[in-house]
This record gives C-alpha cells, sequence and structure tokens, in this order.
C-alpha cells in the first residue's frame, strides 16, 4: 500500500486543547511554501476545525464521507488553499460518520491522498478511542504534540505506548506552549523533564506566544505571512526538520536576558 | 537536586512546583505503564515481603518496594533493609542448607548461588 516517496503523519496529543490542529495547520502550510504538495486531512469527524483554522470553512462543498462512499473524486471534496495552492484540505465529514466508520476507510483514504501528494498530516482527534484509532491506522509516522504540564504529559504517554504497538515510526515530540520565565523559576515541567520521562526525540519547541490566538481569529495560520512571532518560526523550523534540514533548537533559557535571567539559570544548576 | 530545591530545603520553603511535577508524573507513569492497580502491587508486596522474610529477617517498618521508570523501562524496585539473616533455612535444595546461618548483627545477605 506504500506510495514510494509519500508520507503520512499523524499528529496526536491524546489530550484535547494542547496544539494538535494548529499544529496541524501551521505545518500545512509551512510545508508547502517549501514546495512540498501537502494535503490535510481533518480526522477529527466529532469536532472538525482544521477548516477554520486554516480560513477554508466557507469552500467545503464535499468532504471524505462523499470520498468514502463514492458520491464523489477526490478532487472534488479536496479545498485548495488561495494563496498557498501547494497545499489541499480534505475535509472532515458529518459527524455520524463515526457510527460507522472503520480504520480501513482511513486507509483508503489516506491511500489515495498519498497517490497525489509528497505529505498527508493526519490531524487526530482527542482522546484514545475509535477515533484516535481510525486516524492512526493511516499513519507511518507521528509527531506527538504536548505541553508541559502534568495531565498533558500522562496523556501523551498514553498515545506513545499505543502508537508504539503499532509499529508506528519514527515517533517525534513537539513541546507547545512553552513559557521561558516560568521554566527558568523551575515553575514549569523543564524541556528534559518532559523528552527524559516520554523518551522521545524532540523535533520542536513551540513558545507561548498570543499571536497564535490572533492568526486563529483571522484564520490565517502564522507561517503563512511569513511572520516572524516566535510560534511562527517554531512552526516553519519544525516543516524544516520534518524535510530532513538540521535546524537548531530554540533554549529557552537563552530567550531571556538580563540579571535575572542569569539567576534563574544559576539556580538550575544540579548540585547532586 | 537543583540549587534552587537547596536554598528552598534551607529556607524551609516546599520545593519547586516543577520538582514535584516531575515526581509525581514519573510515580503515575509508571504505574499507568505497567497497568497494575494499587491493590494488586500492595498484594505482590505482601507476597513479596513474606517470601523474603523466610530467608532473613527484614525491617518491614522500611522495607519498600515500588515501580520505577526510566526511558519508557518499567522496573520492580524493592528496598528491603535486612536486620539478620534467619537461622534455620527452610528449602528443600540441600544446597541451599549450606548458605551461612550467621547470628551475626550485621545485615548478611549471601547469594543464593554461594
Amino acid at each position: 500500500m506504500t506510495t514510494s516517496g509519500s508520507r503520512s503523519i499523524l499528529i496526536c496529543s491524546g489530550k484535547g486543547g494542547v496544539g494538535k490542529t494548529t499544529l496541524t495547520a501551521n505545518l500545512g502550510i509551512a510545508l508547502a511554501r517549501q514546495g512540498m504538495r501537502t494535503a490535510v486531512l481533518d480526522a477529527d469527524f466529532g469536532l472538525r476545525n482544521l477548516d477554520l483554522l486554516l480560513g477554508l470553512e466557507n469552500r467545503i462543498v464535499y468532504t471524505a464521507q462523499e470520498v468514502l462512499a463514492e458520491s464523489c473524486r477526490l478532487d472534488q471534496a479536496l479545498v485548495k488553499h488561495k494563496q498557498e495552492p501547494n497545499l489541499a484540505l480534505l475535509p472532515a465529514g458529518n459527524p455520524r460518520m463515526l457510527e460507522w466508520l472503520k480504520p480501513e476507510d482511513m486507509e483508503r483514504i489516506v491511500a489515495l491522498l498519498r497517490e497525489s501528494f509528497d505529505i498527508v498530516l493526519i490531524d487526530c482527534p482527542a482522546g484514545i478511542e475509535d477515533g484516535f484509532k481510525n486516524a492512526a491506522a493511516a499513519a507511518e509516522e507521528a509527531i506527538v504534540i504536548t505541553t508541559p504540564e502534568v495531565s498533558a504529559v500522562r496523556d501523551a504517554d498514553r498515545v506513545i505506548g499505543l502508537l508504539n504497538t503499532r509499529g508506528i515510526k519514527p515517533i517525534q515530540l513537539v513541546l507547545n506552549r512553552v513559557r521561558p520565565k516560568m521554566m527558568a523559576n523551575q515553575e514549569m515541567l523543564a524541556v528534559d523533564d518532559v523528552t527524559d520521562i516520554l523518551a522521545l526525540p524532540l523535533l520542536g519547541l513551540v513558545l507561548e506566544d498570543e499571536q497564535v490566538i490572533v492568526s486563529t481569529n483571522r484564520g490565517e495560520p502564522l507561517t503563512l505571512n511569513g511572520s516572524q512571532s516566535p510560534a511562527a518560526q517554531a512552526y516553519s523550523n519544525i516543516a524544516r526538520r520534518i524535510c530532513g534540514e538540521e535546524v537548531p533548537l530554540i533554549d529557552p533559557a537563552k530567550v531571556r536576558r538580563g540579571l535575572r535571567a542569569k539567576l534563574g539559570q544559576l539556580m538550575q544548576t544540579k548540585i547532586f | 537536586m537543583t540549587l534552587r530545591d537547596f536554598v528552598n530545603k534551607l529556607l524551609g520553603r516546599q520545593p519547586a512546583s516543577a520538582t514535584t511535577a516531575r515526581e509525581r508524573l514519573q510515580l503515575v507513569l509508571a504505574h499507568d505503564r505497567s497497568d497494575l492497580n494499587p491493590e494488586l502491587l500492595e498484594q505482590m508486596r505482601r507476597e513479596i515481603l513474606e517470601v523474603v522474610s523466610r530467608y532473613v529477617e527484614i525491617d518491614l517498618e522500611e522495607g519498600d518496594v515500588s515501580l520505577e521508570t526510566e526511558d519508557r523501562v518499567t522496573a520492580l524496585v524493592a528496598n528491603l533493609p535486612i536486620k539478620r539473616a534467619r537461622p534455620v533455612v527452610k528449602p528443600d535444595a540441600a544446597a541451599a542448607a549450606e548458605v551461612a546461618a550467621d547470628e551475626a548483627d550485621e545485615p548478611v545477605w549471601t547469594a543464593s548461588q554461594a
């Protein structure tokens, strides 16, 4: 079933609200800007939102549902992004699809997408139930996104366990909503804490950034307009790493300057 | 322990919340990953202590059997301070009877292969 050269990557987290859909939208745009023919598949049939974050909600005619029922062709259902023609969205169908959707259906859709795209990003629903299983069935690789909070890390751990048993490889980690100041004061789990606990390679680190909210308000992902905001840079860097480029990770401790930052760093020294 | 933890300790403050978060996570994940519920773990702990105390006298108050996890591998870690070896070791294997049953006050642990 493997379409040579084409990749299918699941974007999942376990816990809801940690930034799966935002990451999918921004990576979709960033990858497309790098010349990759990119498809984003909204696999969250219950609570779809990827269309909204990409600003494509008014242009949906058909969805994955019609494609599966063979009442339309794939290219009729795909919504091409106006400014970024390398990117297309396959919208989630009606929530009632959940009653009959099977892992094989997702495999079929993704196989179809891989025929005409270099990369297929699958936006996974929260949770570890059927929606997750369906979405994971079609993926060869995975990106797990989490925030430095106990509940998000715990849920990510459950998801990683499930991905491991499915033989999905590689699984890489994105740490989202990092607050350098809190980390410096040791009031937030450190980057190393999270990567040690989850034992995954770090694909990217996204700083907490108000611009993310502004961009979702507008339906224009940050990566679309070459924004220089911290989150925009982080998303672009993740996209470059996905394409095999070596881009150094930012160090949250270096983001802050001044005496207080220096003191914070000193206080983090491991003494025994 | 970080320098901040040390200073907090000196001043009698709570440890930084990130330290608490890490420790709580490590504990809860060890349980999640092993799929052992606390009751089962407690039962296993009792049985392990029972078996070990057939051979050596252990400090039941200090004894601790817990799950630890590193690199997604969970290990059962038992820390059982030995008071002294039992004078008589019962197991049927004749070789085991050779085990030195010292009356020494110092904790003695003789490996079973000895």
